[in-house]
């Protein structure tokens, strides 16, 4: 079962690498660009589970590594 | 006083942090790899700087989560003091030992400088040499060292006396959005925090890197020397 968590910093905490990048966006010419936040993906592929399980399993992954939850959030995606 | 240093693959300040102990003990430290458990008859245990297993994922989080840190879990429950210093210190914070996270410095770059420390407490193990609102220098080195914690968590640091030191100019003033004082932009300008009974310490500048007039100074070996007679044995 294929599993994508996407770790985002939560809003109000700065993020100076989106803004940096928000910059340089606009010095090439994309001005309306806005708010660009950086953030990770990781993908993961779970053996002998539902849908549901793996939801689960990766619900305990973000919460215990992959995101720190004083500055981060996580949304997960099970691809159908 | 029986000190150990935790070695992670990736941690490369232990032999700065050694000397420093050394110095102050006159007994060599013990290193413990990262896959040791056993902290037996340690007085203090010492996460020092470097780049725990690269700085995967974020810096510290691999680390909090090896073998040697549940042994210093169960060690800082039965009241062991623990030092964290740089990266250290980002392995307390991921491991949920200190609150709060250090995030990517405010300016994004990598910083290697010298930083005042002004002392906020001076009623710990790790400040006792000091009085509070002493200033000392000591040296940084790290790309994420931009101290944040939640409203609630930074109110209770405050009211609890927890912050052990913030960055301050020489003169000792504090200024939160004064780069060139709070030179990664930490909240509140702190430096280094403190676990509620006082006995862990987590701290991004290093006073290790000044303890010996051959290496341009001593300002942090009063914070090495306390620790001595706070936890005489």
């Amino acid at each position: 079962m294929k599993v994508r968590v996407t770790v985002m910093l939560k809003d109000g905490v700065l993020d100076p690498q989106g803004k940096a990048i928000g910059h340089a966006l606009h010095t090439l010419g994309f001005g309306n660009a806005r708010d660009v936040r950086v953030g990770k993906v990781i993908e993961l592929d779970l053996q002998d589970c539902t849908a549901e399980e793996a939801r689960k399993t990766a619900e305990d992954m973000a919460k215990n590594l992959l995101a720190n939850l004083v500055i981060e959030d996580y949304a997960i995606e099970v691809p159908a | 006083m029986k000190a150990a240093i935790v070695v992670f693959p990736g941690t490369n300040r232990e032999r700065d942090m050694a000397l420093a102990l050394k110095r102050v003990t006159g007994v060599a430290p013990r290193m413990i790899w990262h896959h040791e458990t056993d902290l037996t008859g340690l007085d203090l245990v010492v996460l020092p700087g470097g780049f725990s297993y690269g700085d995967y994922l974020r810096c510290g989080a691999m680390a909090a989560h090896s073998p040697v840190m549940g042994a210093v879990r169960a060690f800082a429950a039965k009241g062991g003091h623990i030092l964290g210093v740089c990266n250290g210190f980002q392995i307390l914070t991921e491991s949920g030992l200190l609150p709060g996270a250090l995030l990517r410095n405010a300016a994004l770059r990598f910083l290697s400088q010298d930083c005042y420390l002004r002392v906020e407490n001076a009623q710990t193990p790790f400040t006792r040499r000091w009085a509070k609102g002493d200033v000392f220098r000591t040296p940084l080195a790290h790309g994420d060292g931009n101290y944040t914690a939640d409203p609630a968590t930074l109110e209770r640091l405050e009211g609890e006396g927890r912050v052990a030191f913030r960055y301050a100019s020489a003169a000792g003033q504090v200024q939160a959005d004064d780069v060139d004082s709070n030179p990664n932009g930490s909240l509140n300008s702190i430096a280094g925090v403190l676990s509620e009974n006082n006995r862990i310490c987590g701290m991004m500048p290093h006073p290790e890197d000044l303890v010996d007039p051959l290496m341009g100074g001593e300002d942090g070996l009063p914070l090495f020397e306390g620790l001595v007679e706070a936890v005489v044995r």
